[in-house]
């Protein structure tokens, strides 16, 4: 299916991450945008606010996170598109009802700019370290779609590409972008409607007698429906049957919780993107995503130059993890490096994929700031020249720690 | 409540007679059935009234979305043929904010207890309030969280008893109907589960409310508060209503605090007009391109 015409601000841009996200769900056909203000989203909730009307989209202030994610699944139900924009203290809010809304099987997008943490940390400046809170940050087993855009035109494309993966699986899908990418601004072209591919709803459209909005097509994804159509919907976030109701034994449990994680992980090959290059023949190959893998291509350039053979592989889907991409590459390489604006996150489970075939480097970043490239260049270099195989996660010392730790700081710096 | 329950086992078991059907088959799930509720609870009752509410009030059960949060009245949305939502706990008016503003064809029905909706939630009912969205709160008000064995609510009297205020509650509990009168409802009812007839014309009126209306349902809690503050079982707990109920309506809501066993001012006591949120944005957006939304 096309976008509708009416809903894509067609034209040539030069604004931020953010707004090219927002102009991105507009296009996508999302009808719904509840938001609460948050540094350093905020500028994605006030440009779906501001054009939003324009294209027939609604928005609402809610009173706390709680209120805007709760209100976007209400919103889902009621038959529209819907999202929620965010950041750290924000998200962690939205935790519960992100579970509630895999436990509904309910289509819905949340932006995450990703800001220093923990707690407020520094508002106004990047990081990445919520990887793995959108992974497991709620309570039980479930699994959703993450993926991390790293330009303003990614953050148009991709945010198109969200809501299409929700719809397509049921499930929430999140958009792990960051500070640096929200506040870039860059050139970002919105083509035409016709050219923008949307996923529709997967409505239910036979008997109404014959419903039942948990029975899985056999791609295990059920056929959603929406209120005030007389079906009598009954939707709760205990353990259902097919028919919705609540079950609490462990046979049922077994049955209906598996196939939550199963309609993920049985379609993985579906739904994860990766842009690998010259990793066939890489000694080295350097794992990112989001603002650190558009910093890490000067450093695997500086690389390159040196003479050192690096490959990229820079994950556009975090979540669920290309785990046979990393098992397969593990087999031809000496080394990952993996740069990211955290203390480990993403690169256990690269190291959890090699099986200890390769030696993995991370590149740690305490955030409010991004990678020097000549670190993630040193590190190239130094794990192209290590020979022996190493245990566990090695720490790459960078510049930063080393003028931190080793100078000092001064508390007037 | 024992009585109904019988009565629903009879259906289920025995093969009814050609054209005897529960009265209320068409609203309740009767698959379901029997219910969760404890004997002498009020739940039921307020469900009934409501199930009569709705017939009275003559609204298309189709386009009626009831959502509920956690806790024993929480469960009330599984029970009742409508769309029903039974979402996470404070959260079932945020939720019927996002159906009611998503699609304005939909009257949402928020039903919920006393801890869902003015503890953990309170935030999202006086905010809705203030924005005044389409939407019929119904409280049950039974002054204890049941579902988790008998705790302390925002609603308990003071000096009462529960398992988590054991020497007494030393907190002064929230006069409901005052918080949603100064918060900006436009309907405010508060009835007994022994007013029947009442709440069920209270219920059918503010169903017919365009804008935040909400009515409170005292109930009793046999199984928890009453037997925690030895004040007898559910029958016990409706004659203490009928003898300690006085109905004013009209009642300014500062006067409706509720002490440890004292008198209860029920009656409808707001009952006005203000426009609402889905009002206000038509119109300041109905110069925007696609800015306004049909209202069922």
């Amino acid at each position: 299916m096309k976008a509708s015409p009416t809903d894509v601000l067609t034209g040539i841009y030069y604004i931020d991450g953010d707004v090219a996200a927002g102009y991105g769900a507009l296009a996508a056909g999302c009808k719904l945008v509840a938001g609460y203000p948050i540094t350093p989203s905020t500028e994605a909730f006030e440009a779906m606010c501001r054009m939003g009307p324009q294209v027939g989209t609604v928005f609402i202030q809610m009173e706390d996170e709680f209120g805007s994610i709760s209100a976007v699944l209400g919103a889902v139900w009621s038959g529209v598109k819907s999202m929620t924009i965010t950041s750290g203290p924000g998200y962690s809010l939205m935790m519960e009802s992100i579970g509630f809304g895999a436990m509904l099987e309910t289509p819905f997008v949340l932006l995450n700019i990703q800001r220093g943490g923990p707690s407020t940390g520094v508002p106004t400046k990047t990081g990445q370290a919520d990887m793995m809170q959108s992974r497991w940050g709620s309570h039980g087993d479930y699994e959703l779609i993450a993926i991390s855009p790293d330009s303003p035109q990614e953050m148009f494309d991709y945010t198109i590409k969200a809501f299409n993966l929700a719809e397509k699986y049921r499930c929430p899908v999140m958009i792990m972008s960051d500070e640096c990418v929200g506040h870039m601004t860059e050139k970002v072209v919105i083509p035409e409607a016709d050219k923008i591919e949307i996923e529709p709803r997967r409505f239910y459209k036979g008997p109404p007698e014959k419903y039942l909005p948990f029975s899985p097509d056999p791609d295990l994804v059920p056929k959603i429906a929406k209120a005030g159509d007389g079906l009598g919907l009954y939707i709760t976030g205990r353990v259902h049957d097919e028919r919705g109701y609540p079950v609490k034994n462990e046979e049922f449990k077994a049955k209906y919780v598996r196939r939550l994680v199963d309609k993920i992980r049985l379609n993985k090959d579906k739904i994860i993107e990766l842009k690998e290059e010259s990793t066939d023949d890489a000694d080295v190959v350097v794992v990112s995503y989001g603002i650190s893998s558009r910093v890490a291509v000067k450093g695997v350039e500086i690389a390159r130059q040196k003479g050192i053979k690096v490959g990229a592989l820079r994950l556009v889907t975090v979540w669920p993890f290309p785990d046979e991409k990393i098992i397969d590459l593990a087999k031809k390489v000496k080394a990952f490096v993996v740069p990211e604006i955290n203390y480990g996150q993403i690169v256990f489970d690269v190291a959890r994929c090699c099986h200890g075939q390769a030696n993995v480097v991370l590149i740690p970043h305490g955030g409010a700031g991004v990678h020097n490239p000549l670190d993630i260049s040193d590190a190239i270099e130094s794990a192209a020249k290590e020979d022996k195989k190493i245990e566990g996660v090695v720490e790459f010392k960078t510049r930063l720690e080393k003028i931190v730790f080793e100078r000092g700081l001064k508390f007037k710096e | 409540m024992k009585a109904k329950e019988t009565k629903t086992k009879e259906i289920q078991s025995v093969p009814s007679k050609k054209g005897e059907i529960h009265p209320m088959e068409n609203l309740l799930r009767m698959d379901r059935m029997p219910h969760i509720w404890c004997p002498s609870c009020g739940i039921g009752l307020a469900v009934t009234a409501f199930a009569s509410a709705l017939e009275k009030a003559n609204i298309d059960p189709d386009k009626i979305s009831i959502v509920s949060g956690i806790g024993c009245t929480g469960r009330v949305a599984g029970y009742v043929k409508l769309d029903s939502f039974h979402t996470t706990h404070g959260r079932p008016i945020a939720f019927g904010t996002g159906i009611r503003v998503a699609n304005p064809k939909i009257k949402v029905v928020v039903f919920s207890g006393d801890g869902d909706l003015i503890a953990i939630g309170g935030n999202h009912f006086i905010h809705a309030a203030r924005r005044n969205i389409d939407m019929l709160v119904v409280c049950v008000n039974n002054f204890i969280y049941a579902m988790t064995g008998g705790q302390v609510a925002p609603t308990t009297p003071l000096a009462a008893y529960a398992t988590t205020s054991p020497y007494g509650c030393v907190e002064p509990p929230f006069n409901i109907p005052y918080i949603a009168d100064s918060s900006g409802a436009v309907y405010v009812a508060r009835w007994t589960t022994l007013h029947i007839r009442r709440l069920i014309n209270s219920l059918a009126e503010a169903l017919q409310k365009k804008g935040f209306s909400v009515v409170e349902v005292i109930s009793p809690c046999g199984m928890y508060y009453s037997r925690i503050n030895k004040l007898g079982d559910g029958l016990d707990m409706m004659k203490f209503y009928h003898d300690n109920v006085e109905i004013r309506h009209g009642e300014d809501t500062k006067n409706l605090d509720i002490g440890f066993q004292t008198k209860i001012i029920c009656g409808k006591f707001v009952d006005r007009e203000r426009p609402s949120y889905m009002e206000r944005y038509n119109q300041w957006l109905s110069g925007v391109k696609g800015g306004s939304r049909d209202e069922g």
